[in-house]
């Protein structure tokens, strides 16, 4: 993984939402947002379904248009940017249900997520192992321990095989910034054991938001943390001050949670 | 580690002369040696036919199959590239075809085709599902009643007839032997084009666009542009079939791009499996036979010649309902079935 280039890291925030709010019809998703992540920073968000995470993460990759504010990407703004574009900037996510080629192999699918960032995304020529693209693509698959399924279909993967895949696509390219959408969900605790390694690793620059209803895996990987509720964020800190926060405790973390 | 690296490459089909299945050079040499044994009415009509609509129908199969879209206008597109070689060649309509010659038609023909199916494209691939249908079915009836009524460029309802094939090194191109040659030749062209593009970033993102268009414009793939490129190629594709078949039919008209047409190239591509290049060829052998000799099995059976068209939409009907996925679907699962245990249900090839 190269570093991003030193002069695009110079802005003040990797993301910066201002005043960012989400309507479907009546319904209020998102209202107000205000959000400062800087570079490298880990970022968990927490808060009950509902709260408006996963719209959050829909605005920011720019799956649809915020009603209204705007979204700063290293300091340009992106709100009219469609997704494409985001992406090759260095923005990357992993969804909540798994959205992967379940027609392809696993190393088919690193390859397709490692080619959209770069050049030849219409090439005509064959793709050979031997290609530095394929290379790179086998490297990311090794890397989250999915060697063994190399060549295996991913409708023939275990649901927590899958998750990993997922994460090898974000992680795909020279991304900057990371959005994970609940990636411990429904893994083992082995494999959630694999993904806090994973995470905790990532290299320096490389900055993410996760949701994750699991508190041990949010608080540990997480530099600050945000809470939302009802499309709102009401709570933002460290990870030591959330955790001992009596509102937080008495709506999330129950009081035997220490 | 590494030492199971290997063993997965290994197990990896490639490219090269030795890892191509048996199957093909089987096949391969039976279609090249074939002219030495039949009569050259199976090699011009049977053959030569089916091999023409086949690339047609591959045209749909690529763009079904790997894109997800199915378009009913692919035999408008192979229509247009006729009517353009007839209108910038040579025909018996003298007062409108140009003469040009045959180096300078059939680029421009193709040239033309690729934009008009690049614009239709450009336009379905706003819709999903069966919008993409009916935009293409309006586009096709769009273009028949427009050659029907205009008298200034398509002639109206008469066409072109008499649209030759160029005597290229002194070969004429419409005997038995030599069409079978000319069109098995751009079957197997189209067939393996496709084959390889399938392992090629463009078509490896083409399925992904398929699979999940979301998921790739999340990846950093611009969707719109990956299905109206695929529109363009698959436009190229058709073309070369359309002009084929106006050389094989040494005539163009609309009842060559009628409604009817259009859908028999969907009947064509799903019958033999929309998920498989080869299935448009099996499909169009299949179409081909029924449309020569269901006339002569009816009239023997005491029905009317007319009932054919019957025979084929029940057979659509029945592939349909029982594979999905066409003749070849139905091939894959008799042959999983056979090697299953009946007793155990397990399959047979894991034994020792």
């Amino acid at each position: 993984m190269n570093a991003a280039p030193a002069a695009r890291q110079a802005a003040d925030f990797a993301l910066e939402l201002r005043d960012v709010s989400k309507r479907f019809g009546s319904l209020e998703a998102l209202a107000g947002i205000e959000m400062r992540v800087g570079p490298g920073e880990r970022r968990a968000v927490l808060g009950s379904n509902g709260a408006g995470k996963t719209t959050l993460f829909n605005c920011i990759t720019g799956d649809f248009a915020p009603t209204t504010g705007a979204i700063r990407f290293f300091g340009e703004d992106v709100t009219a940017f469609p997704a494409q574009e985001r992406i090759r900037r260095g923005l990357r996510r992993t969804y909540q249900i798994s959205l992967l080629f379940a027609g392809l192999s696993v190393i088919d699918n690193v390859y397709i997520a490692c080619r959209g960032v770069s050049r030849g995304r219409f090439s005509f020529r064959r793709v050979r192992r031997s290609d530095a693209l394929m290379q790179t693509a086998e490297d990311l698959v090794r890397m989250v321990h999915l060697d063994d399924a190399m060549q295996t279909k991913v409708s023939d993967l275990s649901y927590g095989q899958q998750r990993q895949l997922e994460i090898a696509m974000a992680l795909s390219g020279a991304p900057r910034f990371i959005l994970f959408d609940e990636p411990a969900a429904g893994l083992s605790p082995t494999e959630r054991a694999d993904l806090v390694a994973l995470l905790t690793g990532l290299p320096g620059h490389v900055g993410f938001i996760i949701i994750e209803h699991d508190m041990d895996v949010a608080l540990r990987v997480a530099d600050r943390v945000t809470m939302m509720h009802n499309g709102r964020i009401f709570k933002e800190g460290r990870p030591a001050e959330i955790e001992d926060d009596p509102e937080v405790q008495a709506l999330y973390l129950g009081g035997g949670h220490a | 580690m590494v030492a199971v690296d290997r063993t997965s490459a290994a197990e990896r089909p490639r490219g090269t002369l030795d890892r191509v299945p048996p199957a093909y050079w089987v096949v391969g040499v039976l279609l090249l040696v074939l002219p030495a044994f039949v009569s050259p009415f199976i090699l011009f009509q049977i053959m030569g036919w089916s091999f023409v609509l086949g690339l047609i129908a591959l045209s749909l199969t690529f763009l079904g199959g790997y894109g997800g879209m199915v378009s009913l206008a692919q035999m408008t597109f192979a229509g247009l590239a006729g009517y353009l070689v007839a209108i910038f060649g040579d025909s018996a309509v003298d007062t409108i075809s140009q003469g040009w010659p045959w180096w300078a038609v059939i680029p421009l023909a193709l040239i033309l085709t690729v934009l008009f199916a690049t614009l239709v494209g450009w336009l379905a691939v706003r819709t999903e599902g069966i919008y993409t249908i009916v935009i293409t079915l309006a586009i096709a009836a769009a273009f028949f009643y427009f050659t029907r009524q205009n008298y200034d460029i398509f002639n109206g309802f008469q066409g072109f007839n008499s649209v030759l094939p160029p005597h290229l090194f002194g070969v004429d191109w419409r005997g038995g032997v030599a069409f079978y040659y000319l069109s098995l030749f751009w079957a197997a062209a189209g067939y393996f084009l496709v084959l390889y593009l399938a392992r090629a970033p463009f078509g490896l993102a083409l399925q992904g666009v398929r699979d999940n268009p979301r998921r790739m414009a999340a990846l950093g793939y611009n969707v719109t542009a990956h299905r109206v490129a695929a529109y363009a190629l698959a436009g190229l594709i058709a073309g070369v079939g359309g002009i084929l078949l106006t050389w094989q039919s040494s005539q163009i008209s609309p009842g060559t791009i009628a409604i009817g047409p259009a859908i028999d190239i969907l009947v064509i591509a799903v019958v033999g499996g929309l998920r498989h290049p080869i299935g448009a060829f099996i499909g169009a052998l299949i179409y081909v036979l029924l449309k020569i000799f269901a006339v002569d099995v009816l009239v023997a059976l005491g029905l009317s010649g007319e009932r054919f068209q019957l025979l084929i939409g029940l057979g659509f009907l029945v592939i349909v309902f029982f594979s999905p996925d066409g003749i070849l679907g139905l091939w894959d699962k008799l042959r999983a079935s056979m090697r299953r245990d009946p007793l155990t249900g397990r399959d047979r090839s894991d034994l020792p």
